[in-house]
C-alpha cells in the first residue's frame, strides 16, 4: 500500500468506490429509457477502479477486482456475441435481430429480459475491461 | 447433401482424437467416409442417368441471394464419384505412406478437409457459395503442398501455388458476380435453365476473362503452368490427389459448368482451344524432359489439362464426350502412377527414373500395375486411355478451321506422351538392376491396393466402357446443354484417320523413348525459355511487391507520431478540398439569431483554452487546457439536450485526464526540437484542416438528406420496434448493435496493444 497518499483519500475511497459500482449498474440497466447504457456505467465503474488505483496501489486494485482485466474484455465480447447468436439459433433470424421476452422470477414477479440488454452487460463489460487494462499498464510505467 | 459435404470438414476435426484410437489403422478408419459418400452418390445413379437434375437447397445467406443449394447433375455426379472413390483409396494409402511421420494425423486432416471442399466445389449450384469452396480448396491445397514445412522447397510451392490460384481466385469472384448479375441469377441451375442469351450483353467478354483467369489459374494452363510440377514438394497421397481426381480439375469443371452458357462465343471456343493446346504440348514436352518421376506425371497432367481444356473449346458434340472419357481415364491412371510412384520411392529411396532400372523382379506386382496404368496413359488398347485419345484425335479433326493446328499439336502431345509412358513404365523395371539407397522390396497391401484397382478399372473400362457410358451419357448432356441420345464408346472404330495418327505416334514415341537419354539434354535447354519464363516472371514479381511492400512501410509506418498525425490530416486535407474544388459543394449560412449568451462564453473559454494548449510550455497546463475543451464540449451536449453524450464526454475526459497524468512524469522534460520552420508548416497544416472542417460542418448543416431522414425513423420506432426510450442507446445496442460490436472489438484490441506494449519495455528494462 503506498504510503504517500492522504489517508482522507483513502477512506473517502472506500466509501466512494462501492457506491460508484452500485451507480454504475443502475446506470447500465436504466439505459433503454433513460440517460445511461453499457458505455457510461462501464466507464463510471472504471472510473472507481480508476480512483482505487490513485489512493491505494495497482496490486490493491487488481485484488480488489478479483479478476483479470483482460478476462473481463473477453467475456464481454463472448456476451456481446452471444446476445447476437440468440436469434440465429432460436428463431434462424440474421445475427444480431433482438429478442425480447420476460421470466418469472419468484419474489420479485415478472421481469422483462432481451438481448440488447444482454448486449449492453457485454458493452459494460468490455468497457470495464479496457480501461482498467490501460490504466493498471500504464500504472507499471509509474513504477 | 448438406450434410454428406460437410461430414469432411467434421471428420477433419474429429481426427486428432481418433488417431490415438486407430493408430496405424487411421487411414483405413478414416478411408470408411468417402466409401460411404461413394455409396451415398452412387444412389443419385438411376436418376441422373435418367437425364434428372436434383437440386437440393438449404439457406444460408437469402437475404444476399446466397444459398448452400446443391446441384447434381451428370457432370457434378461424376466429379463426387471420382472425389469420393480415389479419397477412399488414397485414404488407405495416405495412412502408411509417410510410416511413423509425426505429423501423419494432420495430413489425413487436410486431406479430408481438402475432400469436403471440393465435392462442395462440384456440387454447389449457387455461384457464391461455389467461389467459398473454390477458395476452401486453394487454402486446403496450400497446407497439403506445404506439409513438410521444415523444407524451404515445400513452403516455397505452397506459396507459389496458393498465390496462383488464389490470385486467379479474385478475378474468378468478380467474373462470378457478374455472371450472376448479367444472367439475373447467382443459382446455377436457373442460370443453365433459361435461355436469355448472356453472349449479347456488353460486361460478357469482361466476365468471360475473368473467370478464365480463375479457371486457368486453377487448372494450370500456360502460362500459369508452372506451380502444378512444383507442388509435387507434397507428399506423394497428396500428390495423386490434388492432381488425378480434383483440385486442378476444378478449374476445367468450372469450364465445363458454364459450357452451355458460353458455347457459341466465338472469344470463348478461340480461348479455350488455344490455350489448351498450347499447355498441352508444352506439358507433354515438360514430361519427356524431366528425370524425377512425379515431376513427369505433373507434367503429363499438365498435358492433361490442356487438352480438357482445348476439348471443351472445341465444343462440338464429339469433344464433349471426348472430354468426358479423357477426364475419367485420366482421373483413373493418374491416380494409379501417383500413388505407384509413391510407391517406387518408398521402396527404393529415390525418384530419379535415370538411377533406377530392373525392379520387375523385386516388386513384380507394382510393375504390373504402373504397366497397365501407363498404357492407359499412352493411349494403347485396349485400355480406357486408348478411346480417349481415338476420341481427343477424332475432335481435334472436327474443329474446323483450327483443326490443321489442333492436330499437329495433338500429334506432338501424343508422341511425347508415349515417351513419357515409357519411362514411367519400362525404364523402372526392365534392363539390368541398378543399385537404389534403399534394397527395394514389395510395398503393403495398403499402399497398392489403391493403384491396383484403378489401374484394373481403367482396363476394365476399356474392354467394356458401356458400364461408365450412362454417366458419360449423363455428363455430356450436361456440358452440351442438350440431351444426348448415346454415346458411341468402343475399342474398334475400323481403320480411319484417328487409328493411322495413334498409330504413328506410338511409333514415334517408342523411336522416342529410345533415343531418349541422348537428347534428353538439349531438348531440355531448347524449352528452358518458354518453360521457366513465367516462372521467373512470377518471382520477379514478388521480389517486386517485397520491394514496394518494404518501401512503403518504411514512409508510412516509420514510428513517429508526429508523421502518422500528418499523414492522416494531410490526406483528409487533400479529400475534403478536392471534394469542395470538383463538386463546388461549399454553401453556408450563418446567422447569429436564438444564440445565448451562455453558449458564447463557452466557446470563448474553447478557444482560450486550445490556444494555452498550444502555446504553453507546461505538459500539465496542456492537459489541463484539453480537459477544459472537453469539459466546454460536454457542455454544449448539455445545452442542446443531449444528455447521454454530455455523460458520455465528461466521463471519457476524465479518464483521459488520469491516464495522462499517470504517464506525464515519466515523460522526458520538455525541449523545443523541432525548428520554427518544422513548426509553422505544423500550424499550416493544422490551421487548413480547421477551415476545411468547418466548411464541411456549415455545409453538412445546409443540406438535407433525401425524404425523411433517418433522425425520424429512429424517434418513430426506437419504442415500438426496440422497446426502448432512450434512443442513444437504442441506436447503440439494436439498430446498430453491428457497429457497437465492431467497436467494442477494437477497444479490446487497443487495450491489448496499450498492454503489449508497455509489458514489451518494462520486461526488456528489466
Amino acid at each position: 500500500m503506498r504510503s504517500d497518499t492522504s489517508i482522507i483519500l483513502q477512506t473517502a475511497t472506500r466509501m466512494l468506490v462501492p457506491l460508484l459500482l452500485l451507480f454504475s449498474i443502475f446506470l447500465l440497466l436504466r439505459g433503454h429509457n433513460d440517460p445511461g447504457g453499457g458505455f457510461i456505467a462501464g466507464l463510471v465503474a472504471s472510473s472507481a477502479f480508476a480512483l482505487h488505483l490513485f489512493a491505494f496501489d495497482a496490486s490493491s486494485t487488481k485484488k480488489l477486482m478479483k479478476v483479470e482485466s483482460q478476462l473481463l474484455m473477453g467475456v464481454g465480447l463472448l456476451l456481446a456475441l452471444l446476445s447476437g447468436m440468440v436469434g440465429v439459433v432460436w428463431r434462424g433470424q440474421p445475427f444480431l435481430t433482438s429478442q425480447w421476452g420476460t421470466v418469472y422470477v419468484p419474489g420479485i414477479g415478472e421481469l422483462a429480459v432481451s438481448t440488447p440488454l444482454l448486449f449492453d452487460i457485454g458493452v459494460y463489460l468490455v468497457v470495464i475491461g479496457v480501461v482498467s487494462t490501460i490504466l493498471l499498464s500504464l500504472d507499471k510505467v509509474e513504477e | 447433401m448438406l450434410f454428406a459435404v460437410i461430414s469432411g470438414f467434421v471428420l477433419a476435426a474429429l481426427v486428432p482424437r481418433l488417431s490415438p484410437v486407430l493408430g496405424t489403422k487411421i487411414g483405413w478408419g478414416l478411408a470408411v467416409l468417402p466409401a460411404a459418400l461413394f455409396g451415398y452418390f452412387l444412389s443419385f445413379w438411376p436418376r441422373v442417368t435418367a437425364g434428372q437434375t436434383v437440386v437440393l437447397g438449404h439457406e444460408w445467406i437469402p437475404s444476399l441471394g446466397i444459398n448452400l443449394n446443391f446441384m447434381v447433375d451428370g457432370l457434378s455426379l461424376m466429379f463426387a464419384l471420382l472425389i469420393t472413390g480415389i479419397g477412399t483409396f488414397i485414404f488407405i494409402y495416405a495412412g502408411r505412406y509417410p510410416q511413423g511421420h509425426k505429423d501423419i494425423h494432420k495430413l489425413l486432416m487436410y486431406l479430408l478437409a481438402f475432400m469436403a471442399a471440393m465435392l462442395g466445389l462440384v456440387l454447389s449450384s449457387n455461384l457464391i457459395s461455389l467461389f467459398v469452396f473454390w477458395e476452401l480448396t486453394s487454402f486446403t491445397s496450400y497446407l497439403l503442398i506445404g506439409f513438410n514445412h521444415e523444407q524451404e522447397k515445400a513452403r516455397k510451392a505452397a506459396l507459389q501455388g496458393f498465390f496462383i490460384t488464389a490470385g486467379g481466385g479474385l478475378a474468378l469472384m468478380a467474373g462470378l458476380i457478374l455472371l450472376g448479375n448479367i444472367g439475373g441469377s447467382f443459382e446455377l441451375h436457373e442460370l443453365l435453365a433459361q435461355d436469355t442469351n448472356i453472349q449479347q450483353h456488353p460486361l460478357f467478354l469482361a466476365m468471360m476473362v475473368l473467370i478464365l483467369l480463375g479457371a486457368f489459374t486453377k487448372s494450370a494452363q500456360t502460362p500459369f503452368h508452372f506451380w502444378l510440377p512444383n507442388a509435387m514438394a507434397a507428399p506423394t497421397p497428396v500428390s495423386a490427389y490434388l492432381h488425378s481426381a480434383t483440385m486442378v480439375k476444378a478449374g476445367v469443371y468450372l469450364m465445363a459448368r458454364l459450357q452451355p452458357m458460353m458455347a457459341g462465343s466465338e472469344a470463348w471456343m478461340l480461348t479455350l482451344s488455344l490455350f489448351g493446346g498450347v499447355t498441352m504440348t508444352v506439358g507433354a514436352l515438360m514430361a519427356v524432359c524431366s528425370t524425377d518421376l512425379k515431376r513427369i506425371l505433373a507434367f503429363s497432367t499438365v498435358m492433361a489439362l490442356g487438352t480438357l481444356t482445348m476439348l471443351i473449346g472445341i465444343g462440338t458434340p464429339h469433344a464433349l464426350e471426348a472430354a468426358m472419357v479423357f477426364l475419367l481415364a485420366h482421373a483413373l491412371y493418374k491416380g494409379a502412377l501417383f500413388m505407384a510412384a509413391g510407391t517406387l520411392d518408398h521402396a527404393t529411396g529415390t525418384k530419379d527414373v535415370r538411377e533406377l532400372g530392373g525392379l520387375r523382379n523385386c516388386m513384380p506386382q507394382t510393375a504390373l500395375f504402373i504397366t497397365i496404368a501407363a498404357l492407359s496413359l499412352a493411349g494403347i488398347p485396349p485400355l480406357f486411355g486408348f478411346i480417349g485419345k481415338e476420341l481427343m484425335f477424332e475432335a481435334a479433326l472436327g474443329a474446323g478451321w483450327l483443326s490443321t493446328l489442333l492436330i499437329g499439336l495433338s500429334m506432338i502431345t501424343a508422341i511425347a506422351i508415349v515417351a513419357a509412358a515409357a519411362l514411367v513404365a519400362i525404364k523402372p523395371f526392365y534392363g539390368a538392376l541398378k543399385p537404389t539407397p534403399k534394397t527395394p522390396h514389395e510395398a503393403p497391401l495398403a499402399m497398392r491396393l489403391g493403384f491396383s484397382v484403378l489401374a484394373l478399372l481403367g482396363l476394365l473400362l476399356g474392354l467394356m466402357p458401356n458400364l461408365a457410358e450412362p454417366l458419360l451419357r449423363a455428363a455430356v448432356s450436361a456440358i452440351g446443354g442438350t440431351p444426348v441420345a448415346e454415346l458411341q464408346l468402343a475399342l474398334w472404330h475400323g481403320f480411319n484417320l484417328p487409328l493411322l495418327l495413334s498409330a504413328s505416334a506410338l511409333v514415334c514415341g517408342g523411336v522416342l523413348y529410345h533415343h531418349w537419354e541422348r537428347i534428353r539434354d538439349s531438348l531440355a535447354a531448347a524449352l528452358d525459355v518458354p518453360a521457366y519464363g513465367p516462372e521467373r516472371g512470377y518471382e520477379r514479381m514478388m521480389n517486386g511487391l517485397q520491394v514496394v511492400a518494404k518501401g512503403q512501410t518504411r514512409i508510412l509506418q516509420n514510428g513517429y507520431m508526429t508523421h502518422y498525425i500528418l499523414t492522416i490530416l494531410l490526406t483528409t486535407i487533400a479529400l475534403l478540398a478536392y471534394a469542395f474544388w470538383s463538386e463546388d459543394a461549399f454553401v453556408y449560412s450563418l446567422s447569429f439569431e436564438g444564440v445565448r449568451f451562455y453558449e458564447v462564453v463557452i466557446s470563448l473559454l474553447m478557444l482560450v483554452a486550445v490556444v494555452y494548449a498550444s502555446a504553453t510550455h507546461l505538459r500539465l497546463g496542456a492537459v489541463a487546457a484539453i480537459g477544459v475543451l472537453g469539459f466546454a464540449m460536454a457542455m454544449i451536449y448539455v445545452f442542446f439536450s443531449a444528455p447521454d453524450l454530455a455523460i458520455t464526454q465528461i466521463l471519457v475526459e476524465t479518464l483521459t485526464v488520469i491516464m495522462l497524468v499517470l504517464v506525464l512524469f515519466r515523460l522526458p522534460g520538455f525541449q523545443d526540437l523541432s525548428s520554427p520552420l518544422v513548426r509553422w508548416r505544423d500550424a499550416a497544416v493544422a490551421g487548413t484542416f480547421g477551415v476545411l472542417v468547418t466548411m464541411m460542418v456549415l455545409t453538412v448543416n445546409q443540406s438535407s438528406l433525401p425524404g425523411e431522414g433517418i433522425t425520424a425513423y429512429l424517434v418513430e420506432n426506437s419504442y415500438v420496434v426496440a422497446h426502448g426510450r432512450n434512443i442513444v442507446n437504442v441506436i447503440l445496442v439494436d439498430f446498430r448493435a453491428l457497429d457497437t460490436l465492431g467497436e467494442i472489438f477494437v477497444l479490446a484490441l487497443a487495450a491489448i496493444g496499450v498492454n503489449a506494449m508497455i509489458r514489451f519495455r518494462w520486461e526488456t528494462q528489466k
